[in-house]
């Protein structure tokens, strides 16, 4: 809603001038709601250019703004080649199978599955996949046990120092311990999802839980009096009064631990593909590096701007999904 | 006639780090059922104290208070409270608001059909029909007092308890919510218990004023029996003896009687401050 919602602030002026209205004012609109994002980053391109030209490194110069947009085009041609030929694999086998039962009807057909490379899009999409179910298991733990802390003191004054220790921990800490335990119970003949899957994960997870536990415990803690009192005069019973009056009140203290949690997921999330090889962009970045041909840097370049991109969309979908949820919209939402 | 409510010997205790400090003692007081009751006192001198021990929010550390024959000793939706600062849920419509207090008093005993009738007749009560659907944060402050005493007479309480209720509003909203209130007591005949620090809204709405001492350790000082004529008009009552002289006991106990020692203690305390930074230097 606030990418319509930008879009609108600068299409408005845009439809006045159409009518013929305050066509300078509206001008003036345009080029400040437009033009000075983009004098921004025009300005960053140039920087950027001139810099990259002076770096020499091993695998060549660093990759400048033209690089990253021809990196960006192959890894595109790429994944569209990719996929031409799993559709060909996949084509040339019902063809196969339909042969076999044509000439033997009790052949019972196999499927396999295309084992090709993943591509970039591919990549991003395990990332986004890993990250968000990271995310989702660390806020199923991480409300309600904000909720249990926010609403006693004494609980609050218990569980505080043990929070304060484990948030500051860094992903690439956890990951060994995370590794180990997970190869250790985690032992399947038939596996659901592959293990760097879930080790990756969990690191997410115990990383980004710290920021929404405090938030909501902050927010639980401080619902007025009034409201309580109101509470206890209607006397609502514990999880009712948890459901009417406790959760609606602090939700927006919980969409702002949500999003510090998000953007944490994401930048951990890199660290942890990385160490972990789960096939995501983290994984991609760490192969390239490997890889070390002349087009490396450029490609990693461009998982850079990606990663930057993605990140900046998911915290525009939780505004997005807060201002949806949120009864405060007199919060500043930014 | 039984008294509705009574509270016998009502004393309260708050612990602070430099030992108990006695906020009330010796409150005692019987209130009969369609009763007026307004608690009047200066501020810091208990009367809050006295309203949250009926309602349940405070325990008593001695005596205690007995309503229809049963012990007060928690909160409870018979004593419906309506509070200073409106406290609706702001994630909730004014309709929403009431709706929340009919369902869980009268959960199993009206019909989806009657609650919703009864919800809409307390909000028209209050002459709140035309914003039913609108959240707290949309209409005005003397509205969500408004709906606050919906909610608070939805619950159908033995007894209306009321904290400043007007206290945060402007003198024209509070006289138009008064009257309401006049309007609602000539109707339905509640038990009130008022806390006020306006002494025109006291003499206005009561049946008895309770004038309270000052704290620490603050108790009734003095219960005035205001005997006129309902219903009351404001403008005409301006001019009358009898109420002239109501007011003039009530404000001669305030301000003579229980003078706030506030007037001298600014100028005490810029002393020993003087004294202090004399020693320092």
């Amino acid at each position: 809603m606030s990418i319509a919602l930008s879009n609108i602030a600068w299409l408005e002026p845009v439809v006045k001038i159409a009518k013929g209205e305050n066509v300078a004012e509206n001008a003036q609109l345009i080029i400040k709601s437009v033009g000075l994002p983009l004098a921004g980053i025009l300005v960053f391109l140039l920087v950027w250019h001139a810099a990259a030209s002076n770096i020499n490194t091993s695998l060549g110069q660093f990759p400048g703004p033209a690089d990253v947009v021809e990196q960006s085009q192959s890894l595109w041609t790429e994944h569209l080649t990719e996929r031409e030929k799993a559709e060909a694999f996949y084509e040339r086998q019902e063809k196969r199978n339909a042969d076999r039962v044509a000439n033997d009807p009790s052949y019972v057909p196999k499927i396999r599955e295309y084992t090709g490379k993943p591509t970039y899009i591919d990549q991003i999409g395990t990332s986004l996949v890993t990250v968000l179910s990271g995310f989702l298991l660390a806020s199923a733990i991480a409300i309600p046990f904000g909720i249990v802390i926010g609403l006693s003191a004494n609980l609050y004054s218990a569980f505080n120092p043990v929070i304060q220790i484990f948030k500051p921990v860094s992903p690439l800490a956890w990951l060994p311990l995370v590794t180990m335990v997970v190869s250790a119970l985690y032992v399947s003949d038939d596996p659901m999802v592959a293990k760097s899957f879930v080790t990756s994960m969990i690191t997410v997870m115990l990383c980004c839980l710290w920021p929404t536990v405090i938030n909501t415990a902050v927010g639980v803690a401080s619902i007025p009096k009034d409201l309580i009192n109101v509470s206890q005069v209607l006397r609502l019973s514990y999880l009712e009064h948890v459901r009417k009056i406790v959760l609606p009140s602090s939700i927006p203290m919980v969409f702002t631990g949500l999003r510090l949690s998000l953007g944490i997921a994401w930048m951990v999330l890199i660290a942890a593909e990385m160490l972990a090889q789960n096939p995501g962009l983290g994984k991609f970045v760490w192969d390239e590096f490997q890889n070390g041909s002349s087009d490396s840097l450029g490609r990693i370049m461009v998982a850079v701007i990606t990663i930057g991109i993605i990140g900046f969309l998911l915290d525009r979908i939780m505004l997005m999904i807060q201002r949806r949820v949120s009864w405060d919209k007199s919060a500043a939402l930014r | 006639m039984n008294p509705l409510l009574e509270l016998t010997d009502v004393g309260i205790e708050f612990p602070t780090p430099n030992g108990p400090f006695c906020a009330l003692q010796n409150v005692n007081l019987k209130i009969k059922k369609g009763e007026f009751i307004s608690l009047i006192g200066h501020s810091g001198c208990g009367k809050s104290t006295v309203l949250n021990i009926v309602a349940g929010l405070y325990q008593a550390t001695q005596g205690g208070v007995v309503l229809g024959g049963k012990e007060v000793n928690e909160p409870g939706p018979e004593r419906a409270v309506v509070f200073q600062n409106h406290s609706l849920l702001p994630w909730l419509t004014a309709y929403e608001n009431v709706e929340l207090a009919v369902k869980r008093v009268f959960k199993g005993k009206k019909s989806k059909a009657e609650m919703k009738e009864w919800i809409e007749h307390n909000l028209e009560l209050v002459h709140m029909s035309h914003a039913l659907h609108k959240r707290p944060d949309e209409i005005s402050g003397g509205m969500k007092q408004r709906v606050g005493i919906a909610r608070a007479l939805s619950m159908e309480p033995q007894v209306l308890l009321m904290d400043e209720p007007f206290g945060a509003l402007d003198a024209l909203t509070r006289a138009h919510l008064q009257d309401s209130l006049m309007e609602i007591q000539k109707e339905l005949n509640n038990t009130v218990i008022m806390i006020t620090h306006d002494v025109d809204e006291a003499v206005l709405l009561s049946d008895r004023i309770v004038m309270m001492t000052n704290g620490p350790s603050a108790t009734i000082g003095e219960i005035l029996d205001v005997e006129l004529e309902r219903p009351r008009n404001r403008i005409q009552l301006a001019d009358d003896p009898t109420y002239n002289k109501y007011r003039q006991q009530v404000l001669s106990f305030l301000y003579e009687k229980q003078r706030k020692p506030d007037v001298e203690a600014p100028a005490k305390k810029a002393a020993t401050s003087e004294s202090k930074t004399e020693k320092v230097a």
